[in-house]
């Protein structure tokens, strides 16, 4: 299948997230979930807002399968600036799928303090939603059969990668 | 000798932690990197996260503690188990009841992780040889045999100061007869490749044949100090001590005691670990303990983070790593 070109997808992100950065008093601030939506979280920040600062996090502690898979060794530091208190926070990721990655960004984002809002931002939407949890903006959304892993690579060059998984192979 | 395997699963991941003997080098690393990944959770402004919710953790302390207790109730709660820590002064031990009772007894109150401290060798495998399936038993120091995740604390503390153990010399010094901390530490640093491990005593505090367990032997602290990266200060254990091993506390501090002059012999960059509590005076000088080579508070800090980190992999017991969950 052909898959849209990343750069397309940023600029689509791009053209709908500016206008909620008109106020210069009172900037969202985006926060990507690592790895691949701290590389697009960064594209963003860098067209839409390149004073700012960027926010990340890395999920694994607070990840819903964790009894099941463990844990990667090397977690990195999530870091959110100190007050996000009445913050509107455009959270970024690569992939939306079951929509459990989200849901453990926003449990650990308000270990962190109460945003005002949460906007979620998504390169691909591909469906197979597992809680009812929605994008806010999307760059496209693909249906993908369940065997099927897209994957952003990256940081340079961004693109995507679709592999079939053969179950029996696991 | 108890089966140290007991220790890992089927996939050889863990499932108890109950020495370092019997553990390879993979598990070693992977716990100083899961560790590392740990420390970051204690400056955010939540400090804890998810991973042992829901889980009940009972710290069995029938040894006095300090820094361990705290430090594991802390790394506990950081990762959001509910605790119950046993004072052995007030616990059914005291007034009779054998280990065994007193485990069966907390298994009924559906304890899903021991943390155990004991006066006898080997009591932390009796606990694992006993519990049932899914519960999990970390041995906080057993008699003299070991004390492992002090061990992993002093080995997180020697590698974030000197990033590999390849090129280092590193002295264990003081009362090795006695001390479980000395051995977990020695296993440790050789399944690490530290290049070479000292231990330091005088003859009577010396273990029969401690040759074997791959180290080099001195009884002259400053012969023994000569170049060394790491310097490993021991507790002189009077409590532990039967006969008369040593002439005096004064005796032992002039020839065994770690002063200003002595660590001049070291490497310059050497650093002084102590796994507490300290006796200023005895084994160390203040001026040592306090003075900018000491990194004795920081292993207290790193402490959290290893113990954190070895529960949690023993919670996250596959190790697999998921993919397309998004």
């Amino acid at each position: 299948m052909s898959l849209p070109s990343v750069e397309s997808l940023i600029e689509k992100l791009t053209q709908a997230l500016t206008p909620y950065f008109s106020n210069p008093e009172s900037q969202p601030l985006i926060v990507g979930i690592e790895t691949g939506g701290v590389w697009i979280a960064e594209q963003l920040r860098q067209r839409i807002a390149p004073a700012a600062e960027l926010g990340r996090l890395d999920i694994s502690f607070y990840r819903d399968d964790f009894t099941r898979h463990g844990l990667h060794p090397t977690v990195k530091p999530s870091s959110l600036p100190t007050d996000i208190d009445d913050r509107c926070i455009v959270l970024v990721d690569d992939v939306l799928q079951s929509g459990r990655t989200v849901r453990a960004a926003m449990n650990e984002i308000f270990d962190y303090g109460r945003p005002s809002k949460i906007l979620l931002a998504i390169l691909i939407d591909r469906g197979q939603r597992e809680i009812p949890v929605q994008a806010d903006f999307v760059g496209t959304s693909l249906s993908l059969d369940s065997n099927s892993h897209i994957k952003l690579e990256g940081p340079e060059p961004l693109q995507l990668i679709v592999k079939t998984l053969d179950r029996h192979a696991e | 000798m108890p089966n140290s395997n007991l220790q890992l699963d089927d996939n050889g991941r863990l499932r108890h932690f109950l020495s370092i003997e019997g553990l390879d080098q993979a598990i070693l690393t992977e716990i100083l990197d899961t560790a590392k990944s740990f420390t970051s959770v204690a400056d955010r402004p939540v400090k804890k996260v998810p991973i042992l919710r829901g889980k009940t953790v009972a710290n069995l302390f029938f040894e006095a503690s300090t820094r361990t207790r705290s430090t594991f109730e802390l790394a506990e709660q950081r990762l959001s188990a509910d605790i119950l820590s046993l004072n052995v002064d007030t616990s059914a031990t005291a007034k009779g009841e054998s280990l065994l009772d007193t485990l069966q007894n907390l298994e009924a109150m559906q304890i899903d992780m021991f943390v155990i401290r004991h006066q006898d060798s080997g009591s932390a495998h009796f606990f694992a040889q006993h519990v049932r399936p899914g519960v999990s038993v970390l041995n906080a120091g057993d008699g003299q045999h070991e004390h492992p995740t002090q061990a992993m604390l002093d080995m997180y503390t020697i590698r974030h100061y000197k990033k590999d153990f390849t090129g280092l010399r590193v002295a264990i010094v003081g009362d090795i007869l006695h001390s479980r901390v000395a051995r977990s530490q020695i296993h440790a640093l050789n399944l690490l490749n530290t290049a070479e491990v000292r231990v330091i005593a005088p003859r009577t505090l010396m273990p029969v044949a401690v040759e074997s367990l791959g180290v080099r032997v001195y009884d002259d602290l400053e012969q023994g100090l000569a170049d060394v990266d790491v310097i490993i200060m021991l507790r002189l254990q009077r409590e532990r001590m039967r006969g008369a091993l040593l002439p005096s506390e004064k005796e032992y501090f002039r020839r065994f005691g770690l002063t200003q002059e002595r660590l001049g012999r070291a490497h310059p960059d050497a650093i002084v670990m102590h796994p507490g509590p300290a006796n200023r005076g005895v084994e160390i000088e203040s001026s040592v303990m306090d003075g900018n080579q000491s990194v004795i508070l920081q292993q207290v800090s790193f402490g959290i983070s290893v113990r954190m980190a070895v529960m949690s992999m023993i919670v996250g017991q596959s190790g697999l790593q998921s993919g397309g969950d998004a």
